[in-house]
Formats: structure tokens, C-alpha cells, sequence
């Protein structure tokens, strides 16, 4: 190891830093896009040139989340007055919150939003539990057909999902699964299991026998073993496979928007459907867009430890 | 006070018989060591006396009791895994606890045991750290103490120093031995090294491919080797082991090896012991480098011959001699054979030679 850097090696990597500095502001920029309309005044969104320097303001938010109609005439001084700030704002922009009697009238957007985490959230916990019990049953004993079983799981999702789409749809019409979040759920599930045996069975590949053997030998049943020694030993892969299953569950699209239009519909197929017709109002829009992209931003950074040692399980020993 | 009896054990894999009726009595307190090659069934046995693994025939008997169905939680046998199994996500403390939070002990007598444990193992100072912080000596003693902390019927160790390295793996040795003989209880111990075996056992069992070749105290393994597999897997260096012809000549029996047209002399007596293996095919005869006699002068009973190798390994080295199409590997003091091609004078030890049957490798059991 040379422990004084030639100036080549100092100015390539700096060339590598500056590499990877403009790749992050490429990634990074829809995403500012995103969060910086979703704070702008409603006619700056679509101003040319974009404006970068602005005056953020929540307006964006109240909208997103309430019952709005056009005003015909100016609004009573007095009330406006009376009025809380948020309302003002909606006043502002020649709209008023609709009401039934003194309760504001909420948007679809918080049920949607609601109806996508529950969909997602149950859909991983099933998938990763189901996908961990099973991959510790083919990690550990011998089964007839291992190879071929595992096999079978894999080949479900080598079909594209939109293939299936259509057929799926009418035998979800016909028991009466369309538009529930059972039915959802369930979609998702049986779309994740195969991706979360297979990353669980390589991180229970990993967990040495011997563990539960030990635990085995020490008075402990193997379904006593299982919780105490492989759950805990897991955990990193259990956390890198939620995160995925949870990410795919999340952000699906196509199946959302086939399977589902009122009780169950999630958040990615409203959020395009508030376009409408007429002039969009973007930032409202946005505002959904933000919203959203939060929860697994917040999920990812919580695990983002596990994360980085489970996509790298198995390439590095310790 | 615990007795193991293993009797009449068969065990498949497939259509692979692994064990092949195995019997086999353990004392209360004995320290039994499974010697053999990799493959040769000793783990697979150790297995199926702690209840990691099914047995296809015969049965386990702990104190008289058939232990076969019983699951390893019921059979009260503590183990110590060659990979010492500590778990990662738990404090030494923890660790050696686990045992005792599978009973119904209240946690100020788990809190005690584990003390009084770690004091018998000097690792007090190490109770509250993670296993990956220890080295590979004291994650082996924290092994051993969680094997200890319950008081089991019995210890059965799976090469339990055999991921150490050499100096450390020497220490450890003296510490099983010392624990041993400090605590006492009945321990099974599975290893491929011989001197571990030799240094540690009370009786040791060398199996191979299945079957037990030999029971019997390192002294009567390195002294009465049963077959030709017991005499060349115990010792270091190897005894020499080659086919003889035995001659009788003007009145003392003549043993010549590898073709040789003069062989070593030996007492009269072994033509008579031999009882008609001799001068015949199918005799060989196996003899420890130590029992192989160098000088550099001619004596009575010394053959002339000329040393090939010299491996210097300290104290003493190994010295090829050339007899016949044979080499013989001689144990001389450190340097006393200056170099390849240097005559000198050799006989074998009539006390130290071993005779075994070629064919069925068996042990003649001829002593002189």
C-alpha cells in the first residue's frame, strides 16, 4: 500500500467524486422537481423559465387534502376574516372548502393514501413471514423436489404481470375480489412470495446449522430455536426483503389501477386521475407526489444499515 | 454419575451405511475420544448421541435408559461445535445463560451458575461483550461454559479446538484436560488429530469407514495397535510399515524387508510365535522410527546401509534409510546422520516390532 498518493492518483479521484457528484444532482433533480412545485404558488408551476427562487408556501397541501368548489362571487369580508389561515388561502384562490355543517369536507386523497398503506404494509409483513418460513423450511431440511419446487416458485414471476392482467381481473370480478384490499393484498403477496423466498433462503443459507443445533442440544424445541436464534440472526435479510417487497407493493401500478376505482384504490392510480381534464393543477399534484414518496424514503432510511449489509450479504464475510 | 451405552448402532445415509454395528460402553467420568479421518463415522456417531441425528438400528443407553426417540432437549447432554456456535446477536452473558432460560430457573440462580461458570473459566471480565469481540481461544472457553452451566449428564465435543491455531490449540488442550479432571463428567470427544486424542483420552476409539478398529488406552493404541490402520494413523512420525520375508539362519530368525537379500536379525523365538507365517507370504512387518537403530560403526546384529533423507525437525530427525526397494524412516538424534549418502549401521528393535497379517491387516499379536 502506498502511503503517499501520487498527484494522479489525486486527480483521479477527484475526477471520481466529481463523477459521482453529477450523477446524485441527475438523480436527484425530478425529485427536487417534485418537492419544490408541491411548495409553489399555484401560477408559478408552470412559469418559463422554471422559477428556482420562490417563496415556499403549504397552500399546495390544504388544497390536497380538502373538498374545494369554484366561488362565483367574491367572498363576505367577515368570514374571510373569521376564517383560519388555511381556509384564507383556499379563499385566496377564488375557491371555498366545502363543508357539512361545521366539518370540512376531506378530499379522496387521505383514503387513498390510507387504502395504500394498509394494502402495502399487510401485503410485505404476509410476504416476508410466508417468504421466511418457507425459505427456512427448504434451507434446512430435505425436501423431495427442492430444486424443482423452487424452481416453480421462481417461474411466477417470470411471466410479465400485465399478461395477466386482464384474466386476473375477471376472476376477480367474478368471486368478488375487484376493489377490496383483501383482494389487493393478496396480489401482492403472491407477486412478492417468490422474490422473498429466494432472498430469504440465501440469508437463511447463511445462518450456520449449528445455532439451532446448539439451541437444540440446549433444551430448546426447533420451533423455540426458531424464534430465538434464526429470527434474530435473520433480521438484516428479513429487513432488506421488506423493504423491497414493501418498495414493489408501494409503487405498483398497473394492477392498482385494473383491480381497483373507489373502496380500495391506492394512491399511484388516484394521483394521475386528479389531472382531470381542463388546465392541471400541478402543484396539488405534486403535493400528492411528495406525500407519498415519504413513506418509503422514511422505511428505507430506518433500515438503511440492515440495508446495506443485506444486499451485500454473502459477498463479504465477516 | 453417567454411563453411555451404544449398542449395535447402524446408521444409512441413502444407501451409504456409514456406521456399521457399533458398540461401545462409557464409565461415569470417562473421557472417551473418537479418533478417525474425516468420513469415517465418529461425528456421525457423536451426533447421534446427542440427538442431532436419527440412528436406522441398535440403541443409545444413557444410565441403562434407551435415549434413541427422545428428542436432544430431553436427553440432558450438552455439546461443544467445532464453529463453538455462540450466537452473534447475544452478550457472552447470554450466551452461557441460554441453557438455563430453556428450564424454569429464576434469573438470580441463572445470574449465579453463569458467575460460577465464567470464574472456572476465567472469563469474568468477558461477560458483557459480543462473541464477535473475543478471540478464537476464548470464544472456545465461553463455548465450553455453556455446555458446563447446566450440569449435563454428559459433554460431547465435535473437534471443539480444531479451528484454532497450533499454539493456541496446545493451550486449549491442557485446558479441556485440566477442566476435566477439575469438574469431571463423562465426555465424548471427536477429533482427527492423534495427538489430541492422545494426550486427552482415557480410552480412545479409532474408527474407520464405519467401523471401530480399536478401543483401548493411548497406550495400548500406540503400543498394541490392533491392524495395520491403528499402527499407521496413531504416532507421528508414522511407523514404517513393509511386507517381511522371515528366514530362518544359523540359528537366529532373519526378517528381510523390501527385497532385501540380507535381513535384520531377531531372536530365534519369533519363528516359533509366528507359527507358520513365516518365510510365507503375507507378513508384514511394522516398526516406529524409533525403533529403528542407527550407528555409525558395525555391530552384532547391525546391517550396513545408506541413508537417503534427512528431515531435521528439532529435537530429532527423520532419517531414510535405503534397505532393499524399501526406505526406512529412523529416528536419530538431531544431526547424528550428516547427509544423504552417508553409510551407516541399522537394526530394528526386536521389543518394538509389530507382525500383521497382509491380507486382513490384522494384528499376529507376536510380541518379543
Amino acid at each position: 500500500m502506498a502511503a503517499v498518493r501520487t498527484s494522479s492518483e489525486v486527480a483521479l479521484n477527484r475526477v471520481a467524486i466529481a463523477a459521482v457528484l453529477v450523477a446524485t444532482l441527475v438523480f436527484l433533480a425530478p425529485i427536487y422537481w417534485i418537492a419544490s412545485t408541491a411548495f409553489k404558488p399555484k401560477e408559478l408551476a408552470v412559469s418559463v423559465p422554471p422559477t428556482v427562487l420562490f417563496e415556499p408556501e403549504v397552500t399546495p397541501f390544504v388544497r390536497l387534502f380538502t373538498k374545494r368548489v369554484q366561488m362565483q362571487k367574491t367572498v363576505d369580508p367577515q368570514v374571510y376574516d373569521a376564517a383560519p389561515w388555511w381556509e384564507k388561502r383556499i379563499y385566496d384562490g377564488g375557491e371555498r372548502v366545502l363543508k357539512v355543517g361545521k366539518d370540512v369536507q376531506l378530499s379522496q386523497y387521505p383514503d387513498r393514501f390510507m387504502n395504500s398503506l394498509i394494502v402495502a404494509v399487510i401485503s410485505t409483513v404476509l410476504a416476508v413471514g410466508m417468504g421466511t418460513f418457507t425459505a427456512y423450511g427448504f434451507s434446512r431440511f430435505k425436501i423431495a423436489g427442492e430444486a424443482d419446487l423452487l424452481f416453480f416458485i421462481l417461474s411466477t414471476r417470470m411471466l410479465p404481470p400485465v399478461v395477466v392482467a386482464i384474466p386476473m381481473f375477471l376472476m376477480y370480478r367474478a368471486v368478488g375480489l375487484n376493489d377490496s384490499h383483501i383482494g389487493l393484498i393478496i396480489l401482492y403477496v403472491a407477486f412478492n412470495l417468490s422474490f422473498s423466498v429466494w432472498l430469504m433462503k440465501g440469508f437463511m443459507d447463511e445462518i450456520p446449522k449449528e445455532y439451532e443445533e446448539a439451541a437444540l442440544v440446549d433444551g430448546y424445541t426447533r420451533m423455540q430455536a426458531f424464534f430465538k436464534i434464526v429470527l434474530p440472526e435473520a433480521a438484516t435479510g428479513i429487513a432488506a426483503t421488506a423493504v423491497f417487497c414493501f418498495i414493489t407493493a408501494w409503487n405498483e401500478y398497473a394492477f392498482a389501477l385494473i383491480m381497483t376505482n373507489r373502496r380500495a384504490q391506492t394512491a399511484p392510480p388516484f394521483i394521475p386521475s386528479q389531472i382531470g381534464s381542463g388546465l392541471p393543477d400541478w402543484t396539488t399534484i405534486a403535493a400528492g407526489t411528495f406525500l407519498f414518496l415519504l413513506p418509503v424514503a422514511i422505511f428505507t432510511f430506518l433500515l438503511r444499515n440492515h440495508l446495506l449489509r443485506g444486499v451485500t450479504f454473502g459477498a463479504i464475510r465477516k | 454419575m453417567t454411563q453411555i451405552e451404544l449398542r449395535g448402532i447402524e446408521k444409512f445415509f441413502g444407501a451409504v451405511q456409514v456406521i456399521h454395528n457399533l458398540n461401545l460402553a462409557i464409565a461415569d467420568n470417562e473421557f472417551i475420544v473418537l479418533l478417525g479421518q474425516s468420513g469415517c463415522g465418529k461425528t456421525t456417531t457423536l451426533r447421534a448421541i446427542a440427538g442431532l441425528e436419527t440412528i436406522d438400528k441398535g440403541d443409545i443407553l444413557i444410565d441403562g435408559k434407551a435415549v434413541q426417540h427422545l428428542k436432544a432437549a430431553d436427553r440432558d447432554i450438552a455439546m461443544v461445535f467445532q464453529s463453538f456456535s455462540l450466537y452473534p446477536h447475544m452478550t457472552v452473558f447470554e450466551n452461557i445463560a441460554f441453557p438455563l432460560r430453556a428450564t424454569r430457573m429464576s434469573s438470580g440462580e441463572v445470574d449465579k451458575s453463569v458467575r460460577e461458570v465464567a470464574r472456572v473459566l476465567r472469563i469474568t471480565d468477558l461477560l458483557d461483550k459480543r462473541p464477535s469481540a473475543l478471540s478464537g481461544g476464548d470464544m472456545q472457553r465461553v463455548a465450553i461454559g455453556r455446555a458446563l452451566v447446566r450440569r449435563p449428564k454428559a459433554m460431547l465435543m465435535d473437534e471443539p479446538i480444531g479451528a484454532l491455531d497450533a499454539k493456541l490449540r496446545e493451550e486449549m488442550r491442557a485446558e479441556i484436560k485440566r477442566l476435566h479432571v477439575k469438574q469431571g463428567s463423562t465426555t465424548i470427544y471427536v477429533t482427527h488429530d492423534q495427538i489430541e486424542a492422545m494426550s486427552l483420552a482415557d480410552r480412545i476409539v479409532i474408527m474407520h469407514e464405519g467401523f471401530i478398529q480399536q478401543v483401548g488406552t493411548p497406550d495400548d493404541v500406540y503400543s498394541h495397535p490392533a491392524n495395520l490402520f491403528v499402527a499407521q494413523f496413531v504416532g507421528s512420525p508414522v511407523m514404517n510399515i513393509a511386507e517381511a520375508r522371515v528366514a530362518d539362519e544359523a540359528g537366529a530368525a532373519r526378517v528381510a524387508v523390501g527385497g532385501a537379500a540380507t535381513g535384520f536379525e531377531f531372536p530365534r523365538e519369533l519363528l516359533s510365535k509366528l507359527n507358520g507365517h513365516a518365510a510365507n507370504d503375507g507378513l508384514t512387518l511394522g516398526i516406529r522410527p524409533e525403533g529403528v537403530l542407527v550407528r555409525h560403526d558395525a555391530a552384532p546384529g547391525y546391517m550396513p546401509v545408506e541413508a537417503q533423507i534427512i528431515e531435521p525437525l528439532g529435537s530429532f530427525d527423520i532419517v531414510d534409510l535405503k534397505v532393499g526397494s524399501k526406505m526406512l524412516r529412523a529416528r536419530t538424534k538431531a544431526g547424528y546422520v550428516s547427509g544423504p549418502g552417508e553409510k551407516v549401521h541399522a537394526r530394528i528393535d526386536p521389543e518394538q516390532a509389530h507382525f500383521f497379517d497382509t491380507a486382513s491387516g490384522k494384528s499376529l499379536g507376536v510380541r518379543l
